[in-house]
């Protein structure tokens, strides 16, 4: 079980002069239970990626599989793939519009036609999910909620058609540091308990290295990397070159590979550079 | 010179508010000084701003820009004008359909002669790198390179002071990256410069970093005096720089690092030593 | 994708046409609009066709992005043709059943095709000559004196301006949010009528409520930017009349003779 992405190409505004060349021969295969950070800058293809997973666009050349089912030959079976494929996109909060909060988080179970008892059953659920206490919040407008609070309304909102694939583009943008760090924290929860596949799509390294097992770097509409978070830092300084954010501490380890300093390839967190460096230092008073 | 002083100032939305947004707060802001405000959503710091440009008015206390009270209603254009403001969705500030007309909107708005506004404006898009795509309709364009027209909006304006409310906020690593490398471009060049922001590698490039929590200031000082405070700002929701963090835990293994420590650059040639 | 999109239908090239003075532009294309009401004769046809000939070649727009703009009405065109035809009474030329075609009503439909055809074409190349912007500051200026009865006329321009500044952006959001809720098993294609109507829920709700706040931040962003309305604002493009203005004038005044005096002849 697993998304697969075959040669695909994707180009749009076919026959003018803003022709461009979003996908390039993208060969990608995403395993049911990862949990899979894709990175780029704006403009790198990741949006138009994500889109062709569900079925919301369809790709020039090339054809992506979901779980053995080509996306786009048969119509009828695109609502299932966005069943199958949970898309939230980049500040969700934008889509709600029901009355209350669990009218609208009911809106993906309806659709699938779905009787009341399990549509119930599934909004409490997806919004517990997202840390909410049901029957505080299931009356409340979403209108009167905070931003992050919104944010995790809409991504119940899409948990509830109880997808196998949960992508997620940009999940935190706009949001400060302790809406960042919530919103990560439920995510992770997310994929320890209910065993969903997540794809995190994001422009920087920072957010998603300490989450995820595996690491795609598209660039100009190809994949430039791919491997562990681990394996990717091994290469910061090619991140850097395509313009791409890395943590400060991979930063700082770089700088001090330089300088001359016997130090991982990989650090990531500060735990480990403190590691490192302590260990250096010891090893240079011994010598 | 106090370009800006705040004294005393209360604001709150609503009558029935329990609490005040922005709650006895006191703060002078230097000509030419490069100020960021960090706290996180809710801390009051974007109201502040709305009250220092006369957007708000204080319900106590009282706010000077350049010495003109900004609750005197004959001077609120000449505060506008002297204080301009960048907001943070860089879709919803731009006026015109084509870059340089939205350039030309502030001083239009003045009753600037037309050939000093072709001047302004010129020389406000030089001044952001973005002289060359003074035609282009602006939803042609990337979020930091709208954030760039619209800091050239307010340079038009001949403001003395830019206050920004999280000017990156919705932009991409590039992005910020040019907004920022703008604003210090032109804090060299004598601009005040107030940064709103919840990015600490931002507010590390300040001059002043002051930190808001529940409407009120409860750091401010340097860089290098607020970050070392790394406890107090993580119980404010902030972060610190990573650096700043490793620091102060070989700090606590018994290296001999001070614990304000917020460049790479500095942790660097200590251990190089 | 809607970010390529163009407003209208301007066709951006350096031409004689492209820099008269919007003003004129407008009072021309009015005034043409007006003389082909005049007309009562098909070799009078043959002057306004000349007329617009000389105009379209010197504007540089290719025949076929004028003839576009007859897409959109060619309907109403074939319409009015076949009514005119059917509906005219006069001498019977040609008659099957309870259809009669009279040699009156022929001359009357292609007289109406004809008019609104050249119609047409006259205000598209108005608009395909004069970009968005700089045709909603001539026609600011044109309505500047009737302020004094009621005529908002900057309060339109800006209006304008800003619609043509956030058409592309809502365009974007509209299908943003289309396939936001498309990824929620929405359903926009299907259905009957009603059934439609009421899936437009989820997308105009969301629609509507980021519009008032765009609305309403774009109006903080206009008063700090100080903008107290149109009294003492100035502009940094001013219109102004130059020799190529006068030109035209010259020669649509001919155009307008000639056609007045085929009419009283």
């Amino acid at each position: 079980m697993s998304i697969k992405a075959e040669n695909i190409k994707y180009v749009y505004s076919e026959g003018t002069p803003f022709r461009t060349l979003a996908l390039d021969d993208v060969n990608l295969s995403i395993e049911q239970g990862d949990f899979i950070g894709i990175i780029g800058h704006t403009g790198s293809g990741k949006s138009t990626l994500i889109q062709l997973f569900n079925g919301l666009e369809m790709s020039t050349e090339g054809k992506i599989l979901v779980d053995d089912i080509v996306v786009g030959q048969d119509k009828k079976k695109l609502r299932n793939i966005r069943q199958m494929v949970g898309l939230v996109f980049q500040y969700p909060e934008y889509q709600l519009f029901e009355e209350t909060v669990a009218k609208d988080v009911a809106f993906g179970p309806m659709n699938l036609k779905l009787n009341q008892e399990e549509i119930d059953k599934r909004t409490k659920e997806a919004l517990e999910l997202v840390g909410f206490n049901y029957d505080r919040i299931k009356d409340v407008s979403p209108f009167d909620l905070s931003g992050g609070q919104k944010r995790r309304v809409a991504i119940a909102g899409v948990l509830a058609m109880k997808p196998k694939y949960l992508i997620l583009d940009e999940p935190t943008a706009g949001l400060d540091p302790a809406g960042r760090n919530e919103i990560f924290e439920q995510i992770k929860k997310l994929h320890k308990i209910s065993n969903v596949t997540v794809i995190l799509v994001s422009h920087s390294m920072e957010d998603i290295a300490k989450l995820v097992n595996k690491v795609v770097v598209l660039y100009k509409g190809k994949v430039h990397m791919q491997g562990t978070p681990k394996e990717i830092y091994a290469q910061s300084e090619e991140l850097v070159r395509i313009g791409l954010g890395i943590p400060q501490i991979a930063e700082l380890a770089n700088e001090l590979r330089k300088r001359g300093f016997n130090i991982k390839s990989d650090v990531i967190t500060v735990d480990e550079a403190k590691e490192e460096i302590l260990k250096e230092i010891r090893r240079r008073k011994n010598v | 010179m106090d370009i800006i002083k705040i004294e005393n100032v209360k604001y709150k939305y609503s009558k029935e508010d329990t609490k005040y947004a922005v709650d006895t707060v006191s703060l002078n802001i230097k000509k030419g000084q490069f100020t960021a405000i960090i706290g996180h959503n809710g801390s009051g710091k974007s109201t502040l701003a709305k009250l220092i440009n006369s957007l708000l008015l204080p319900i106590e206390g009282k706010i000077y820009v350049k010495d003109m009270d900004t609750s005197d209603d004959s001077k609120l254009w000449d505060i506008r004008q002297t204080a301009g403001m960048v907001f943070q969705n860089p879709d919803n500030q731009l006026v015109a359909t084509i870059v340089e007309e939205d350039i030309a909107f502030g001083p239009e708005n003045q009753g600037v002669e037309s050939s000093e506004i072709r001047k302004r404006v010129d020389d406000a898009l030089k001044a952001v790198g973005m002289y060359e795509y003074r035609t282009r309709p602006p939803h042609m364009l990337s979020g930091g390179q709208k954030q760039r027209i619209a800091i050239a909006g307010i340079l038009a304006l001949n403001s003395d002071c830019i206050i920004l409310d999280e000017p990156t906020a919705m932009l991409d690593p590039s992005g910020r990256k040019e907004v920022m490398d703008t604003l210090k471009k032109l804090n060299k060049q004598g601009k005040t410069i107030l940064l709103i922001t919840h990015y600490m590698d931002e507010a590390v490039e300040a001059d002043r970093v002051v930190v808001m929590d529940k409407g009120n200031i409860k750091l401010d000082g340097t860089p290098k005096e607020v970050f070392k405070n790394l406890k107090e700002i993580k119980k404010f929701g902030l972060d610190v720089p990573q650096v700043t963090e490793l620091a102060q835990a070989l700090k606590e293994e018994g290296l001999n690092i001070p614990s304000d420590i917020i460049h790479i650059k500095e942790l660097v040639d200590l251990l190089c030593q | 994708m809607f970010k390529n999109l163009t407003i209208g239908q301007h066709y951006p090239v350096e031409s004689p046409v492209h820099n008269l003075d919007p003003r004129v532009k407008i009072i021309i294309t009015f005034i043409f609009i007006f003389s082909l009401f005049l007309i009562k004769s098909f070799t009078a046809y043959l002057v306004v066709v000349a007329f617009l000939a000389v105009a379209i070649i010197t504007s540089k727009v290719p025949i076929k992005f004028v003839l576009k703009g007859l897409k959109p009405i060619f309907l109403i065109i074939t319409i009015t043709f076949i009514i005119n035809l059917l509906m005219t009474p006069g001498k019977i030329i040609y008659e099957i059943g309870f259809i009669k075609i009279t040699e009156e009503g022929l001359k009357q439909a292609g007289f109406m095709a004809i008019r609104l055809t050249l119609l047409i074409m006259g205000t598209s190349l108005l608009t395909l000559t004069t970009s968005p912007i700089i045709l909603t500051d001539g026609i600011e200026s044109l309505l500047k004196p009737f302020k004094r009865i009621g005529v908002p006329a900057h309060e339109l321009a800006m209006m304008m301006t800003i619609a043509l500044r956030f058409i592309p952006t809502l365009m974007e959001e509209t299908e943003k949010i289309m396939k936001a809720q498309k990824s929620r098993g929405a359903d926009f294609e299907s259905g009957n009528i009603v059934n439609r109507a009421k899936n437009l829920v989820p997308l105009l709700v969301p629609l509507f409520i980021s519009a008032f706040r765009r609305a309403d931040d774009l109006a903080m962003a206009m008063e700090a930017r100080c903008y107290r309305g149109g009294d003492n604002r100035t502009r940094m493009r001013q219109l102004k009349i130059h020799r190529g203005d006068y030109v035209a004038a010259f020669i649509f005044v001919i155009y307008l003779a000639t056609i007045i005096i085929s009419r009283i002849w």
